[in-house]
């Protein structure tokens, strides 16, 4: 008899599993991906201190832990529907139906797309798929490329593609259209990246933040920033240009590249073919959140957190009875906080299931997730502790 | 041309040696390592294109590589919409790209 199901092998789902299975409960963890880690998988980035954090070796630890307390794991299962039944929750999978009295959705995030002309033709990928692709299956995603949009994730994954030999020409952004707004204004793009600066895992950020403290300042530094970019890791960041066009008639062959004003509106005749072998699109992310809707969980809007999000509270519970969600579904923010809701999620579900002693470390972790947000080297959103108090806020407006 | 494998990793390390299998695209045989994923394993032999476009035919490979997308679904000995960035290779397997469809029904076709 399983006690809880867990959808979604990531640091989540897995913190979860072991938090449940410390406290006596039978845990099932299913997860659509062959290895479990979810996207913590293809994490590769230096800390501030220096040292590396490997998401192979991280997975790997939190895989050990939750199969040494019996946490049954089962790979290559996709969720595709859900529904609440009188003693707990039916789920629909593509290898059958699976029953569990409390259900954990930990489903993480997708990338949002930022489309221009020619972005389907093969060699066109999401960021996120170059690597995972890179690091996690060791394949090269080609020779030279260029990466369209400029934001956290994109300079991380930048600087990992590097490592692992693989060029990148440019960073630039998608010209702007009727989708690509904030992530084709150069403006909006500096403030963003320039707010998260404190905390910037890259030279840019660091550099960009000491340069441009005031605000007052960034219209002016984007004037002064020079034409043809500057260069992190060798990789010319290129805020004034953008990708117009993705050309190629089999797969990609080049990138139309053009001048943009500091609004980001295209400078008549600058536009040039930049010959690459494959272009990563990165647009951002957003919480994967449709089988809470599936199964009828109220939503909120919250920009903060990279959208809609299932309503929840501290204790990760949402309004339906025996619906937990933990990670990225809640709210774009880094592994190690993903993973720190999760042990949350678990101990909501024993005081769910009624394992004695949990309330004590129940109000603990969530102090936790409160030290570790404050302490993380990554974050999306320099407003996401804001986001959250509103939804926390919302929750108990409605439901409590 | 062909990608090939990012064998050497300064903070991964080196791959491991796996053992080998054989697999069919559209008839054509490929090899590829035990555990790779059939859109790793093309992509490794420089094959990007996966399917085409069941309307329009323009070609279509992986697009998220993580199983969100369905830009890369193929048929793996006979079922039809698997996604190739999520299923690991078996030795033998055969597997086919999309192809485009007749739209009888759309203005103008016929
Ligand atoms: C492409 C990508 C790259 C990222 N890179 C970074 C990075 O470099 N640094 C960083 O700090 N953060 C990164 N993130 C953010 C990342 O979401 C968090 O760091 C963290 O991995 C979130 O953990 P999680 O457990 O909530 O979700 P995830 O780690 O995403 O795990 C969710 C798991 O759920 C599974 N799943 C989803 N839907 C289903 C279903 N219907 N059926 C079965 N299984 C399902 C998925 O296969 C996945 O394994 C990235 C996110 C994405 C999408
Ligand atoms: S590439 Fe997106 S589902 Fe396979």
């Amino acid at each position: 008899m399983t006690d809880v199901l867990i959808v979604g092998a990531g640091p989540a789902g897995l913190s979860a599993a072991i938090s449940c299975a410390e406290r006596g409960l039978q845990v099932q963890v299913i997860d659509e991906f062959m290895r479990p880690g979810g996207r913590l998988l293809g994490q590769l980035y230096q800390e501030t201190d220096g040292s590396w954090w490997n998401g192979i070796e991280e997975a790997a630890k939190l895989q050990d832990k939750a199969a040494s307390l019996g946490v049954v794991l089962k790979l290559g299962i996709s969720v595709i529907d859900l529904n609440q039944s009188e003693d707990g929750w039916i789920v629909y999978t593509s290898t059958g139906i699976l029953k569990a009295p409390a259900l954990l959705l930990a489903t993480g995030a997708a990338e949002t797309a930022c489309p221009i002309p020619g972005w389907t033709l093969p060699g066109v990928m999401s960021i996120g798929a170059a690597q995972v692709m890179t690091n996690v299956h060791r394949v090269r995603v080609g020779m030279r490329g260029v990466i369209v949009g400029i934001n956290v994730l994109s300079m991380a994954i930048a600087h990992e593609l590097e490592l692992a030999g693989i060029k990148i020409a440019a960073m630039m952004l998608p010209a702007k259209n009727m989708i690509n707004k904030d992530v084709g204004d150069p403006r909006k793009v500096m403030q963003s990246i320039v707010r998260l600066g404190h905390l910037a895992p890259s030279p840019l950020l660091r550099l960009g933040s000491g340069l441009m403290r005031y605000s007052s300042l960034q219209s002016l530094g984007l004037h002064l920033y020079p034409k043809r970019g500057f260069k992190v890791w060798g990789i010319p960041v290129q805020l004034r240009k953008a990708a117009v066009e993705i050309e190629g008639i089999e797969k990609v062959e080049s990138v139309r590249v053009a001048n943009i004003s500091p609004e980001g509106d295209i400078v008549p005749s600058t536009s040039r073919s930049l010959p690459v072998d494959f272009v990563c699109m990165a647009g951002g992310l957003y919480p994967l959140a449709e089988l809470a809707a599936v199964a009828g969980c109220p939503f909120r809007y919250v920009p903060e957190l990279g959208g809609h999000v299932p309503l929840h509270n501290a204790r990760m519970e949402t309004p339906l009875a025996g619906l937990f969600v933990a990670g990225n579904i809640t709210g774009i923010e880094s592994a190690k906080i993903a993973a720190a809701q999760g042990s949350i999620a678990g101990l909501s579900i024993a005081a769910f299931h009624q394992v004695s002693g949990t309330e004590e470390d129940l109000l603990e972790s969530i102090q936790n997730l409160r030290i570790t947000r404050e302490k993380a080297s990554i974050q999306f959103h320099p407003q996401v502790a804001d986001g959250r108090r509103r939804l926390e806020s919302m929750f108990s407006e409605n439901f409590s | 041309m062909k990608y090939g494998r990012v064998t050497y990793h300064p903070v991964l390390g080196t791959l491991d040696k796996r053992e080998s299998l054989r697999f069919l695209f559209d008839d054509q045989e490929f090899e590829a390592y035990k555990g790779e994923t059939i859109a790793a394993a093309l992509l490794a032999n420089g094959v990007r294109t996966l399917r085409r476009h069941e309307e329009t035919g323009t070609p279509r490979g992986i697009y998220c590589n993580i199983g969100h997308c369905f830009e890369c679904r193929v048929t793996i000995d006979g079922i039809t919409g698997q996604r190739a960035c999520l299923t690991v290779l078996k030795d033998g397997m055969n597997i086919r790209s999309g192809e485009m469809l007749p739209t009888p029904l759309k203005k103008g076709a016929h």
